[in-house]
């Protein structure tokens, strides 16, 4: 009786002790599902979501304080990535929420004042320039946020979508035309 | 006698080769006008360097290379440049690209050119002269030469030397060979010299007998001991690179593995009779044989300038009038062009005029049968069945655990199916859509690593002015080491005494207000001592007329100082001096 006793005493102090060992050498810092969310979400950092960046939101969707669909840029598939994930049901986007095609911002030049306000609003740093001096987009770097229309004071910002050219063309899904048979 | 490998499955589409091999190589007719694209090649889009309007001569650069990877673009004849704008290409998309329009003059005018002789030059200006001249892969990849003519470490033992042309309809290659047999071998012997290959096989199909002889026949009057000409068997894909090698070597190039990394390189036989011509004549790659053919009335094999209009090509060749389309390449992998109007380019090997009775429209496709005829053909060892229910469904990761990526796309698979199923649309598809993800998500990380510098860079300017600050104050009081009177502050009554928060609070804040209103003091004071101690600098030597001007205007303004006090008295507070 006793002796069953102490060994099952034993064994749940080794065990504690195994655990709490682990505990603090396999500490995980923050939360790893904020990182796998956060790797899904297209990182245009765009805010429409209602969360500054893409990070911000991903940490809401983990505490469960934010719905799988509030992101536009991420599109459909998105959702679709963020419902497996999370294992919740996909969720389409809310009336007139849907994804928008691609643009970049594009800075009208000879209107520019050269006021830095685009530079401070760019949550990716894709705009050059400097005070009193000419800004212009990096248009490889710009994620098409449309942060920067806003703030500017003389509205020489404008979205360009992207059109579709050689170099970004792809095969479409095979597709049967259908032809009209010639009835005599 | 050297033994040769096999490659897995393999098809036999009727060759047709026949008609177009009775007449030897004409040069085409100068067409009207030449559209010659500048993304002819892989990699970066040529630039232009020449202006519309200008005149330019046979062989002048007017596209320069790009970036490492990407090769030079010429005028193919001397004329007028008449436009520099998008054009429809020769591309399945069928989208305009930056293309430069040509007027020739008719006179063929060369531009000044020589060559060198390759042994007395070194490897890095042939290398470059491949460039300059836009030598590229014209078997159909276009990938530029200079590029390819490199062994790091002499590593590559063997070039192999494609003249294959398994592709049905196409006998450009054959021509060539019959009729220019020299300059490829010689061209070969160039590419071998750049490399530091031991050997040189030429792969050339068995139903080119004509071809095997005159290559057979360059060799041995070159002397060129370990050069080798080898006649392989007819069977689609015979022609592609890796299937080539393993039929000629035995060696296998493992999936995600460059060819170069086993020890082997492949060159097209035009390759290498451009790369001859560019070296050894300073000649750029300015036309390539065409096999026009099909629907038309001499098929046939034209020396063709590059950026003549595909319409006024197959003109020559007489179109028959039924013809509903132009297909760049072969029947198996070739591209349906958009228009007539495209100009030929580095890659177009071959026209074929489609008509309906030629190529009739395939049967609706019906469902997968999984009879896996298609699985027995593929020379790359796939499972084209299931690649298609993955590719159908939009599983894209199984496709790629498929080894989707390992398809060379040669349509053996689409060409023995009995449901008709148009197979090869749908790897394409499936790896557009890869690539497209995969570029999305490089762009999401570069994304994600700005905003996150982004941030720490404002917290670090942030810090950075806080501290900034704090020195400067810093250094300020430093700079007053004996300062008249040390502020005298109001030592906070004793909190012991009160232990009511309210009331603290309140203490508290008159304490600070009565601090704040003893610096205002301070400065004030300060400020009072600055004015005093500085004296007008223009005030020294004055004539008494300008001393009696002064004190005039000083009494003016003490009179009209006083009547502002009076009246603003209760209102405003009286201006200081």
């Amino acid at each position: 009786m006793i002796s069953a006793l102490l060994v099952m005493i034993g064994i749940s102090l080794l065990l504690g002790a195994v655990l709490g060992y682990s505990a603090i050498k396999f500490k995980i810092e923050g939360n790893p599902l904020v990182e796998k969310i956060d790797a899904v979400l297209p990182q245009t950092q765009c805010g429409q979501c209602g969360f500054p960046g893409c990070k911000p939101y991903a940490e809401a969707i983990a505490k469960g304080e934010a719905d799988i669909n509030m992101c536009p840029p991420g599109g459909e598939e998105g959702i679709r990535k963020l419902a497996d994930l999370l294992g919740v049901e996909y969720k389409p986007f809310g009336e007139g929420a849907g994804p928008k095609a691609k643009a970049v911002a594009f800075i009208d030049e000879q209107v520019c004042i050269g006021c830095t306000l685009c530079l401070q609003a760019c949550p990716v740093d894709a705009i050059a320039g400097a005070a009193k001096q000419m800004h212009t987009i990096i248009a490889a770097e710009c994620t098409g946020c449309e942060l920067c229309v806003a703030p500017c004071p003389v509205d020489c910002i404008s979205m360009q979508p992207i059109g579709e050219d050689i170099t970004n063309w792809k095969w479409r899904y095979p597709t049967i035309s259908i032809v009209p048979v010639n009835a005599r | 006698m050297r033994q040769l490998f096999k490659f897995h499955g393999g098809v036999h589409p009727p060759t047709h080769k026949a008609e177009s091999t009775t007449a030897p190589i004409a040069p085409a007719a100068l067409p009207s006008k030449l559209v010659i694209a500048l993304h002819q090649h892989v990699g970066n889009r040529a630039v232009p360097v020449v202006q519309v309007g200008e005149r330019v001569l046979k062989g002048q650069l007017i596209g320069r290379p790009d970036g490492r990877l990407s090769s030079a673009v010429h005028a193919s004849t001397s004329g007028t440049v008449c436009a520099i704008d998008m054009q429809v290409v020769a591309h399945h998309s069928g989208l305009p690209d930056l293309c430069i329009t040509l007027i020739p003059d008719g006179k063929d005018e060369w531009i000044a050119h020589s060559g060198v002789d390759y042994k007395q030059t070194p490897h890095t200006e042939l290398r470059h002269r491949l460039r300059e001249a836009g030598v590229v892969g014209l078997g159909g990849a276009v990938f530029p030469s200079d590029m390819k003519s490199y062994s790091n470490k002499h590593k590559i033992k063997t070039l192999v030397l494609n003249g294959a042309e398994c592709e049905p309809y196409i006998t450009c290659d054959d021509m060539l060979m019959r009729e220019r047999a020299v300059d490829i071998v010689r061209g070969a012997e160039v590419l071998r010299e750049l490399l530091y290959a031991e050997e040189v096989l030429i792969g050339i199909e068995d139903n080119k007998p004509e071809a095997i002889a005159a290559m057979r026949k360059a060799v041995l009057d070159d002397k060129h001991s370990h050069m080798q000409v080898i006649a392989v068997p007819t069977l689609y894909p015979g022609g592609g690179a890796k299937q080539l090698i393993r039929v000629l070597t035995g060696i296998e190039v493992a999936a995600g593995v460059r060819s170069t990394e086993m020890g082997v390189q492949c060159f097209n036989v035009a390759t290498a009779y451009c790369a001859w011509r560019a070296i050894t004549f300073g000649e750029p790659l300015l036309s390539r044989i065409v096999t026009v053919t099909g629907n038309v009335e001499r098929a046939q094999n034209y020396e063709v300038l590059i950026g003549t209009p595909v319409d006024e090509l197959v003109a020559q060749a007489g179109s028959k009038p039924d013809t509903d389309r132009h297909i760049m390449g072969g029947p198996m992998m070739g591209v349906d062009l958009p228009s007539g109007k495209v100009g030929v380019v580095k890659a177009t090997n071959c026209i074929i005029e489609a008509s309906p009775a030629l190529f009739p429209p395939p049967p609706p496709a019906l469902p997968c049968i999984r009879c896996t005829r298609c699985a027995d053909v593929c020379p790359a060892e796939l499972q084209p069945q299931e690649l298609y229910w993955f590719a159908k469904a939009n599983d894209f990761g199984k496709t790629q655990e498929y080894s989707l990526f390992d398809c060379i796309e040669c349509g053996a698979c689409a060409y023995v199916c009995p449901s008709h199923i148009p197979l090869v649309q749908y790897y394409r598809y499936a790896k557009a859509e890869i690539w497209q993800r995969e570029q999305e998500s490089t762009a999401a990380e570069l994304a994600r690593e700005r905003h996150e510098y982004r941030q720490f860079r404002i917290e670090r300017e942030k810090q950075e002015k806080a501290e900034r600050l704090a020195q400067k104050e810093k250094a300020a009081m430093a700079a007053k080491p004996a300062a008249p009177t040390p502020l005298p502050v109001v030592a906070p009554a004793d909190t012991d005494v009160d232990p009511d928060n309210t009331l603290q609070m309140r203490v508290d804040s008159d304490i600070a207000r009565a601090n704040l209103q003893l610096r205002i003091d301070a400065a004030a004071a300060r400020a009072k001592e600055q004015a005093a101690a500085a004296h007008p600098k223009n005030t020294d030597s004055l004539t008494p007329q300008q001393q009696a001007e002064i004190a005039e205007i000083e009494a003016r303004r003490a009179k009209l100082r006083e009547m502002a006090s009076d009246a603003g008295a209760d209102d405003e507070p009286p201006k200081q001096q």
